[in-house]
């Protein structure tokens, strides 16, 4: 069975027609130890699925080493949401299901058009930062 | 979460975490997250709630200036 409801399907079809640049969502699951995250798996490749501008990637968190590691994954389940040329470091942990569906799709946008839509200053304040600065939401399911 | 993202897009020097944390109370007890959305910048600077966009910048502003006196 479908995880992505018809009727949702069709919405994301016609969202996804504004996509600008390809998104690559590269899913990190483990199938023994934690089986949520081949239900994320099948999500991601169901999304993808949905335009050709998108491709999943499924990775085995256990088995790929190297890709964990380039890509500074710690746990599982996880999506990191990349550019077609660029990784903006952009990672969604945990199942992505009610309003992180939503978030999930909405970061696939915003990497696709590789524009932050922010005002100016915070542009030119973000332009300033002297250093790395690593960000993370948490949220609950709704 | 959104707007966190957003901050990736635009900066090179700026990551972005959404985590949906019912599976990791590690994390949830680690960073103390009973209200969400909560918003940890760095290790050390954190708020609740959905805040505008200048409120996320003086916090990513502030965490660069901690993280730059602790080294």
């Amino acid at each position: 069975m479908a995880l992505i409801r018809d009727d949702v399907a069709a919405q994301l079809k016609a969202e996804f027609e504004s996509l600008q640049n390809p998104v690559r969502l590269v899913v990190f699951s483990q199938t023994m130890a934690d089986p949520e995250s081949e239900q994320v798996r099948r999500l991601v490749e169901e999304l993808a699925a949905l335009d050709d501008r998108l491709t999943a990637e499924p990775v085995n968190f256990v088995l790929d080493q190297e890709r964990v590691a380039q890509l500074g994954i710690a746990r599982t389940p996880a999506v990191a949401i990349l550019g077609a040329e660029k990784d903006y470091g952009i990672r969604f942990y945990g199942l992505p299901s009610g309003y992180e569906f939503g978030t999930l799709v909405d970061a696939v946008l915003d990497v696709s058009s590789g524009d932050s839509g922010l005002s100016e200053p915070t542009r030119t304040a973000l332009a300033g930062l002297a250093r790395p600065v690593h960000v993370q939401v948490f949220s609950t399911p709704t | 979460m959104r707007l966190a993202y957003r901050f990736a897009i635009e900066s090179e020097r700026v990551t972005a975490d959404g985590v949906e944390v019912t599976g990791y109370a590690d994390l949830a007890r680690r960073y103390r997250v009973s209200a969400v959305p909560k918003t940890v910048v760095g290790e050390t600077v954190e708020f609740v709630g959905a805040g505008p966009e200048d409120m996320l910048l003086r916090h990513v502003q502030q965490a660069a200036e901690v993280e730059a006196g602790t080294t």
